[in-house]
């Protein structure tokens, strides 16, 4: 199928939400929304990336995110191979952008990117020939993320969400999700709130749109969604945070927290969880209120549309 | 019920700026009237003394739990009545430190069963290592009402603005000592001719002004709510005086001692006198008044610091620092009014409604429905003080001999009268 009727997808990498604007997204999450469809999405046409090289290029360890992409690129019939860095020439010193020459000479179409340091996909995509996605890079952005999360949330509030109110709870310091989250919601018109201790919190966030809170109660008030983050447990030991047990009981998401948000709210978290740390099981295994399950579905589409548009534009 | 009229008594409220002779009517606990009130139940004749509210203390170590040969909460508790303090607030540096939840909760329940509020404060880190944030929030929920530093400085800036930003969320007030632990670890005195002709190892009296200008900042930067805890040098007091101007939201306290003496009390190697922060200059010593009567300086503390002889009986550098002080705060205090060196309206802000509000407490004022605990004292009584008189279970003194002028005659503790003057 042409994704986009009557529109010009041009954009050639998917390093930061800011890369696109408003149209690109609304199309990325339309194409999205027909990937979801698991018929289309398994016995679709494979023809779509036939003959074209995926590349997942992954310096820190990754699960979901890096098996998302290679079912994404696969199902769009490419050719996907997975770098293993861990026993790559990174390893014997090889610096970044020799890496980058070395790969660029197997011509790759995709490389889909993650790295510690925030900015290394940018770097990347000045010196190779091919699309570069970033799949998260540093505490910087890892907008394929935040588009699957949006996508769960379109499906959630029947297609759009404008206006609803969502609060992204937890290390927002350390987050690329909640950064990327934080400007794609704006950009689609939702109210946004930063909940958690200061500690975690960056300096002048309130200068990005959106509401600081340092008081979960208050922070939950009236929220229509909840997006919590993972917290590594090595902050919470007396660094960030004092102790798990501290961070629960003012900033863990249970149900007497959540009965301050609208009956109804949904609740979202990028994985893997902290059960018991950030989240109670009991919400996080409850179908009417965790989307948890929801966005690692919403994860292979998402990624369907992302290489699907990035494709049209390399033709 | 029963209920107490003290008559013709010097009313002194700092936190209403009252000054008048009047009566004070007592009722179930509580002041109900207050000044040119009728007389009624039982009477105390209060001619030629003066009344003010009981005295809150914010730096009291009491050796309970583990040190308890040099103070309980008990013995602690009466050393305070008969000093006219009737609220301490407890330093974490115990054995072990309260530095955890069920450990301000055993203190707390032990203040219970005492005449006096034991107020606690908690460690700001774990095992006070400068380090590993305690946590603040639920201790803050449990009653502790600081969190204290220690006798250390947190060293670490980053740490320390990660204290201050946490604990800003619980609007919880941390206190630091103002110390540069690389211009003062190992030493015993203030950098001045005196000490250097004693030959004591010392430290520059910047050394405080630095951590404190470090510490104001990070205030500034974080919103977090700061306490310099003991400062005692003329630079320090400029620098809080100037923050304040700029409306950072930070407090100083000093101790009684630094108000009292200066170094040449050291004399010949006295360790009674070893204190820290350092004794320093006679012209520290006339900063840090102006500095409590024109409010840069907060509160005044005894930081009442029990040690055996055998720990005072040392050579100079290696003798325990502190003095005990819970039962001579107000009556040194009396002596610098006396003697005109500090206003005494001043001095009772700063260990009556000054601490009460700093920390949040009840009490510390004067005035109809408050709790009735005030003290009652003579302002010109001539004494002189043996430290072997001291009800403190400890008798380290700067003051041992000296003559003093003016003393506690009553204690009155939610109405009750818990002390008085043999």
């Amino acid at each position: 199928m042409t994704p986009f009727e009557g529109y010009e997808f041009t954009k050639r990498h998917c390093l930061d939400i800011s890369d696109f604007h408003r149209a690109d997204i609304e199309n990325l999450l339309a194409l999205g929304a027909h990937y979801s469809d698991v018929d289309v999405q398994k016995h679709g046409p494979r023809d779509v990336l036939a003959g074209k090289t995926l590349i997942n290029l992954f310096f820190e360890n990754s699960t979901r995110t890096e098996k998302s992409f290679e079912l994404a690129g696969r199902r769009l019939g490419a050719d996907v191979i997975s770098m293993q860095i861990a026993n790559s020439s990174v390893k014997k010193g090889e610096t970044l952008l020799d890496t980058a020459a070395t790969l660029n000479a197997m011509n790759p179409d995709l490389l889909v990117v993650r790295h510690g340091s925030s900015g290394a996909p940018s770097l990347l995509a000045q010196k190779v020939s091919c699309s570069v996605i970033n799949a998260g890079d540093g505490m910087h952005a890892h907008p394929t993320q935040a588009l699957l999360d949006a996508l769960t949330l379109r499906q959630a509030f029947d297609g759009d969400f404008s206006g609803i109110r969502i609060a992204i709870c937890g290390d927002v310091l350390h987050s690329r999700v909640a950064r990327s989250n934080v400007q794609l919601l704006n950009m689609l018109g939702a109210e946004v709130r930063l909940v958690g201790p200061p500690t975690l919190i960056p300096t002048d966030a309130d200068q990005w749109g959106v509401e600081v809170f340092h008081d979960m109660r208050a922070g939950l008030a009236g929220c229509d969604a909840i997006m919590m983050l993972r917290l590594q447990l090595e902050r919470m030991s007396g660094s960030f945070v004092p102790s798990r047990r501290e961070y629960f009981h003012y900033y863990g998401l249970d149900r007497e927290k959540l009965s301050y948000a609208k009956v109804g709210a949904v609740v979202l978290h990028p994985g893997p969880m902290n059960r018991g740390v950030e989240i109670s099981s009991s919400i996080a295994d409850d179908p009417d209120i965790s989307l948890i399950t929801q966005q690692v579905a919403a994860g292979v589409a998402m990624r369907m549309a992302v290489l699907h548009a990035l494709a049209e534009g390399i033709r | 019920m029963s209920v107490l009229t003290i008559t013709d008594i010097r009313i002194m409220d700092p936190a209403s700026g009252r000054d008048e002779i009047g009566n004070i009517v007592i009722e179930n606990g509580l002041i109900v009237a207050l000044g040119d009130t009728p007389v009624r139940g039982q009477v105390m004749d209060g001619h030629r003394l003066t009344c003010a509210p009981g005295l809150i203390d914010a730096r009291v170590k009491a050796g309970e739990p583990g040190q308890e040969n040099l103070e309980t909460l008990a013995s602690a508790s009466r050393a305070a009545l008969a000093g006219g303090v009737t609220q301490i607030v407890v330093q974490p540096q115990t054995v072990p430190i309260i530095d955890d939840l069920s450990l301000v909760d055993f203190i707390m329940r032990k203040g219970d069963a005492l005449p006096i509020d034991v107020h606690v404060a908690g460690a700001l880190t774990k095992g006070l290592d400068g380090k590993t944030m305690t946590e603040i929030g639920l201790m803050s929920d449990a009653g502790a009402v600081l969190f204290a530093s220690g006798p250390e400085p947190i060293e670490d800036a980053q740490i320390m603005r990660r204290l201050m930003a946490y604990s800003a969320t619980f609007n919880a007030l941390i206190s630091n000592s103002p110390v540069t632990p690389a211009l003062s670890r190992g030493t015993c005195a203030h950098e001045s001719d005196v000490s250097a002709r004693l030959g004591l190892p010392s430290a520059p009296a910047i050394s405080e002004r630095i951590m404190a200008e470090r510490d104001m900042a990070l205030a500034e930067l974080t919103g977090g709510r700061l306490l310099l805890d003991l400062i005692s040098s003329a630079e320090t007091v400029e620098s809080v005086r100037r923050a304040k101007l700029r409306d950072i939201d930070v407090s100083a306290s000093v101790s009684i001692n630094h108000l009292a003496l200066n170094e040449l009390d050291i004399g010949d190697y006295r360790t009674f006198a070893k204190l820290d922060p350092p004794l320093r200059e006679e012209r520290d010593r006339q900063a840090l008044l102006r500095g409590v009567e024109d409010g840069t300086i907060d509160i005044i503390v005894s930081d009442h610091d029990p040690q055996s002889a055998g720990r005072k009986r040392l050579p100079y550098a290696e003798a325990a620092n502190g003095a005990v002080g819970l039962e001579l705060m107000l009556p040194v205090g009396l002596k610098l009014a006396a003697d005109d060196e500090i206003d005494l309206m001043a001095y009772l802000r700063a260990v009556t409604v000054a601490p009460a509000d700093l920390l949040g407490l009840k009490g510390g004022r004067l005035s109809v429905g408050a709790p009735a605990d005030l003290v009652i004292f003579s302002e010109t009584e001539p004494w002189v003080l043996d430290s072997e008189q001291l009800l403190s279970r400890s008798k380290n003194t700067p003051f041992d001999d000296r003559r003093m002028t003016g003393r506690v005659r009553h204690t009155i503790k939610d109405g009750r009268i818990v002390y008085s003057a043999r």
